[in-house]
């Protein structure tokens, strides 16, 4: 268990064997610009913990990433200790069980349960559904996929209802994996024309939005608007030339 | 105790199956209702309504939902012999299986059966290669060790219904030979007292798949 106590009394003995021994023990494999990168980042923020961040290029992975994802070969890996563990919403039960600090996860089973619930269907069917339709217009159906988006985006509005946060006051588990809704889907929205969310039609998601960019954990580490921006309008022209 | 937890099931369902297990593991008493999902029951509705789908799990009147939801909430709830791993390391990789039974085995066997000519060519080919990644994963006689666990319930699903597709499709997706590790635990789990007094009847389960797979055939013909 590391826990910030512990790398304190390390500390007072060698400070530069240590600095690498912490800089060393949580490795996170990452790509700045993906929400799922950043889940694991928030993730770490909450619980205080340090970690040394890897920026892969997804077009020429490392060879720490093969190894260490041999099965998808995908970020985000996080690496505590020599050991990989893969799979953003894996990870992040890792670290709320492994780490002392604020709880990610509630302590009660049932609560867990209903956020494991909702965990699942935000970073699924809620998450599906949106990013079909916010590339619709070079997919199919575009209405209809702007239908079911909506029907989810509705589901999660009416959660939030007297909530600040779908995990409560605090960002959770929940919260950290809808993570895609309050920053990326806005930049995606601006990119290819389609606008999913008004106020008018989710007023308490987006109340959750201000919110949740206002978090110290979420505001201080975000990727830049405008590169995300860039990198969105791209995949719009390759989409509008490959149609 | 009975009265308090009622799980919502259906006759043939393996998500189902996987929580009649888990229960029957821990010796846990429940009230078993089989659900007809041309007919599903206010009851199901209003504790699944996103999904309205089985099973669902109530205790003392709180629903719990999607079954390997249900599989941590009774392991965490109830906690004689434990399903999952204690170390958070195995346990992480224990869901990391989970999730990739669930999200790429399962699809692509389930391709295998729904597919026609060409697609169901590379769907074979993909399903193989999952397969394969998974026989690495046996280290023991069962993927929980010496006793199940709850990877054995996720993947227990392959124990009884690759070989119903491969009768009703006509075509051999597991060959034994190559994947001695998976066979030998196939029939390992098939055979465990905790299981095989729960397989649903295997007549009825081909008749099953023979009418879904007809479906699958005349609403997508061969391209």
């Amino acid at each position: 268990m590391i826990s910030e106590d512990k790398n304190h009394h390390l500390k007072r003995k060698n400070k530069s064997s240590t600095q690498l021994i912490e800089m060393a023990e949580v490795k996170l494999l990452g790509v700045g610009g993906s929400s799922y990168s950043r889940r694991v980042e928030w993730a770490l923020k909450i619980k205080g913990v340090k970690y040394e961040f890897t920026e892969e290029d997804l077009q020429s992975k490392s060879p720490l990433l093969l190894e260490s994802n041999p099965v998808h070969k995908k970020i985000p890996v996080l690496i505590h200790n020599c050991k990989a563990i893969c799979e953003s919403m894996v990870i992040l039960e890792y670290i709320d069980e492994t780490f002392e600090g604020p709880s990610i996860l509630p302590q009660d089973p049932y609560e867990r349960a209903i956020a494991r619930f909702w965990a699942k269907f935000l970073d699924g069917k809620c998450l599906e559904a949106v990013g079909k339709a916010l590339w619709s217009k070079f997919g199919e159906e575009e209405e209809k996929s702007k239908q079911e988006a909506y029907e989810v985006l509705k589901i999660v509005d009416n959660e939030l209802k007297d909530k600040k946060f779908i995990g409560g006051d605090n960002i959770g588990f929940v919260d950290v994996a809808a993570n895609y809704i309050p920053f990326w889907l806005e930049i995606v929205e601006e990119a290819t024309g389609v606008v999913l969310v008004t106020s008018e039609k989710f007023p308490h998601l987006c109340a959750w939005r201000d919110e949740y960019l206002n978090c110290s954990e979420v505001k201080e580490n975000l990727p830049d608007r405008d590169t995300m921006l860039g990198f969105f309008k791209a995949k719009v022209l390759a989409a509008t030339v490959a149609k | 105790m009975a009265e308090e937890l009622k799980l919502h099931r259906t006759w043939s369902s393996p998500f189902g199956l996987r929580i009649v297990w888990a229960l029957h593991i821990k010796g846990i008493e429940y009230d078993a209702i089989f659900e007809d999902l041309s007919q599903k029951s206010p009851e199901l509705l209003q504790y699944n309504p996103i999904h309205k789908k089985i099973p669902v799990l109530v205790h003392k009147g709180k629903p719990i939902c999607e079954s390997l939801v249900i599989l941590e909430y009774i392991d965490e709830t109830w906690k004689e012999a434990p399903l999952l791993p204690q170390d958070p390391y195995e346990k992480a990789m224990a869901r990391f299986w989970a999730k990739f039974g669930e999200e790429k085995l399962l699809p692509s066997i389930w391709s295998v059966f729904t597919g026609q000519g060409e697609e169901k060519k590379e769907a074979l080919g993909l399903a193989v290669q999952n397969l394969e990644l998974l026989e690495e994963q046996l280290k023991e006689k069962f993927f929980g060790g010496e006793k199940i666990g709850y990877l054995d319930l996720v993947f227990g699903w392959l124990a009884y219904l690759l070989d119903v597709f491969e009768e009703v499709i006509d075509l051999k997706l597991f060959d034994a030979g190559k994947f001695p590790l998976l066979s030998a635990w196939m029939k390992n789990f098939y055979d465990a007292p905790e299981i095989k007094e729960h397989w649903p009847p295997r007549d009825k389960l081909v008749t099953k798949f023979q009418v879904l797979h007809e479906k699958y055939q005349t609403a997508n013909p061969p391209k």
